[in-house]
């Protein structure tokens, strides 16, 4: 009923192809944006923004860049977090050799750093496939994890072997590092997602996104119309990496305020991959919801015993935490494969219909 | 620098063979643990096309529950019997809640519904047995302890019964395994499901038990690591590690080859050693165990893209 698609006419391929060719999509996007970018900001608390709308932005972000390796190329990786830490490092380094630095710009250039590693861990691409290279990627994760230690020159000799976010400004406003407030870390974070985002729906729209799933769908068919492989895996691996390690910076520097390396290690890069699967491969809109549950089940599960007034020890909730979201991966995989985009497409096919069965 | 890559360590090994002899004996004892679990992998690979990543996890799980048993006063022995029989509940559980559900899905479905398993057994797990590190049951279960020094070429050489122990027990697992499922009829039943599924399903053997069995066996499998191990560092969440330990030797060796996990272990678990002791310490700050592996089978990698002793790779279009 509120998605009837009737009278709207498409009268020219441009109209057909148009980023929203269904009017209610557009509305809905914006009455989510007006919520992010307004009705958000005026309303959360400190508490809400800390735990909830800050993290989950950089987990979509980090997912939406795995989802173009995984879900639009069909490279699985299994590197994710170390790239987010090559991020992170990289803007570390950035600002505290040049301070005069604009915090934004280091931010947005960290992740040039990550591409760059990227495409030189993506180059086995070109032959290893499948769960060879889910494997090979691992060498990234650990191989990564372990220069972060060892290399002082990363973490300016620090003793405590940590990066610490340092005092940041932009304008006289602090936007990173103890002094910061919320709202201003929120608004940073939720401008690169939103602009990240947008570039990601037009790529994958385009020439270079229909080659990447050219790739994914059967690589050998792919190149036999003439899509060069090599090409079409590094830039997956090279725009995918970017993202993550613009992901990782805001990570560190938008949220945790101090990381040590073993933050990235291979838990960070299940977490990741939970939410781009659960969330759909393939999808953009997927990984705000994959975010969304794997961020906010947690929060919601702390809260629930103590608004039962059942006694429950904190470690226990962590461990149930654990175990809930394990029963839960297994539960969304087995009724939606595809993940809860999929859901959601489901659910409108349904609405445009609506009340007609067929 | 280049002396210090290519011809000190080399001149180090000659120069105390006796230490020599010790790393390679460390390295054959992890490598044969590492052969084990990839045993488990390839296994389950090859009879369901599940890479399962819970491996390392059952380990833990299987380990927890004997030391948990033991700790509630039941006799050494009967703790083990006791282990199995969670280790088969626990397969039949998987297979009739997770993978059923599942058949036929890509398999980057079925490897993260393996994660999830992971997730769920490390909640379980602390819930039931706690956090902390528990003191493996070494001498109850009647594995000798002591250790023996050898002098050869005028040198040191420490073996620790334990780790006799284990190569002499892994030894004799991997040779009953290969035998069962060589010679005996489940056991073929589980080399025809890895040949072709359909074949396979459409002579008469079924898919639930054989996968209940590969799933009970990688438990068995996971309960002897799990001892192997836990004796020698405790037992903790922190083995679970011993699983990534095990991808690469998969990748060395093959996907589906059994020769190949075998031969895969052996040689990562002495070369990471040598690396580790020669180059890695010296000019590397050490601690290179945690990835080398993987870089190595990388290398290997860019060559034989399936591995060592991997089916080749056929791809039609």
């Amino acid at each position: 009923m509120l998605y009837r698609t009737a009278g709207q006419f498409k009268t020219s391929y441009k109209a057909d192809q148009a980023l929203f060719p269904v009017r209610q999509d557009a509305i809905l996007l914006m009455i989510i944006l007006a919520f992010a970018w307004v009705i958000f900001p005026l309303t959360a608390s400190e508490f809400a923004f800390q735990t909830l709308l800050i993290p989950i932005m950089i987990y979509a972000l980090a997912a939406l860049g795995l989802n173009i390796l995984t879900g639009y190329a069909g490279q699985l990786s299994l590197g994710t977090a170390a790239f987010m830490g090559v991020g992170a490092y990289a803007c570390y380094k950035m600002v505290t050799l040049m301070p005069w630095m604009n915090p934004i710009l280091a931010i947005l250039l960290s992740g040039v750093f990550s591409a760059g590693v990227g495409v030189a861990f993506g180059i086995p691409s070109l032959r290893i496939k499948g769960f060879y290279l889910a494997i090979a990627t691992l060498a990234a994760q650990f191989f990564l994890v372990w220069l972060f230690e060892k290399w002082a020159w990363l973490y300016n000799y620090n003793a405590s072997g940590a990066i610490q976010v340092p005092n940041l400004e932009i304008f006289g406003l602090y936007v990173a590092g103890p002094q910061a407030s919320s709202v201003t870390q929120y608004f940073v974070v939720l401008g690169i997602v939103t602009l990240l985002t947008l570039l990601c729906i037009n790529l994958t729209r385009g020439n270079l996104g229909r080659t990447w799933k050219a790739t994914r769908d059967m690589d050998i068919a792919a190149e036999l119309i003439g899509i060069n492989l090599m090409k079409s895996k590094l830039t997956a691996f090279a725009v995918s990496s970017y993202i993550v390690g613009v992901a990782g910076a805001l990570f560190v520097f938008m949220w945790r305020g101090a990381a040590e390396p073993n933050l990235f290690d291979i838990p960070l890069s299940f977490r990741i991959l939970f939410i781009a699967i659960i969330g759909g491969l393939g999808s953009i809109l997927g990984n705000y919801l994959g975010a969304i549950l794997i961020v906010g089940l947690p929060v919601v599960l702390g809260t629930v015993p103590a608004a039962l007034g059942i006694p429950v020890s904190s470690a226990m909730i962590e461990h149930l935490n654990i175990m809930i979201v394990g029963s839960l991966i297994i539960f969304f995989l087995i009724i939606e494969p595809h993940g809860l985009a999929r859901l959601w497409a489901l659910i409108r096919e349904k609405l445009i219909l609506w009340p007609f069965p067929h | 620098m280049l002396n210090e890559i290519f011809i000190k360590p080399f001149a180090d090994m000659v120069a105390a063979p006796d230490f020599l002899m010790q790393v390679l004996w460390e390295g054959l004892v992890s490598g044969i643990l590492y052969a084990l679990i990839a045993l488990g992998f390839v296994l389950i690979f090859r009879s369901s096309r599940i890479f399962n990543f819970a491996q390392g996890i059952m380990v833990v799980f299987a380990a927890l529950t004997l030391v948990g048993l033991y700790e509630m006063g039941v006799p050494a022995w009967i703790c083990v019997l006791l282990t199995l029989g969670v280790m088969f509940v626990l397969a039949v559980v998987i297979e009739r809640v997770v993978l059923r559900p599942l058949v036929g899905q890509p398999d980057i479905i079925l490897f993260m519904a393996t994660i999830g398993i992971t997730l769920f057994l490390i909640g379980l797990g602390e819930i039931i047995f706690g956090g902390e590190n528990e003191v493996m049951i070494t001498e109850e279960l009647g594995i000798p302890t002591g250790d023996t020094v050898l002098e050869p070429f005028g040198g040191l050489l420490i073996l620790q019964h334990l780790d006799i122990t284990v190569v002499v027990v892994a030894t004799l697992l991997v040779i009953a395994l290969l035998a069962f499922l060589n010679y005996t009829q489940m056991g073929r039943a589980i080399r025809a499901l890895g040949d072709d599924h359909q074949a396979a399903l459409s002579v008469g053997i079924s898919l639930q038990t054989v996968w209940v069995l590969v799933w009970f066996i990688a438990g068995i499998i996971a309960l002897v690591t799990g001892i192997a191990w836990g004796a020698r560092a405790g037992v903790s969440f922190a083995l679970e590690v011993i699983a990534y330990k095990a991808l690469p030797v998969l990748m060395l060796g093959g996907l589906e080859s059994i020769t190949g996990a075998i031969i895969g272990g052996l040689m990562i678990g002495i070369l990471e050693k040598l690396f580790e002791i020669y180059w890695g310490q010296p000019l590397l700050g050490g601690n290179t165990e945690t990835w080398f592996a993987f870089v190595l089978a990388l290398i290997v990698l860019l060559f034989r893209p399936q591995g060592l002793f991997g089916e080749r790779i056929i791809e039609r279009v």
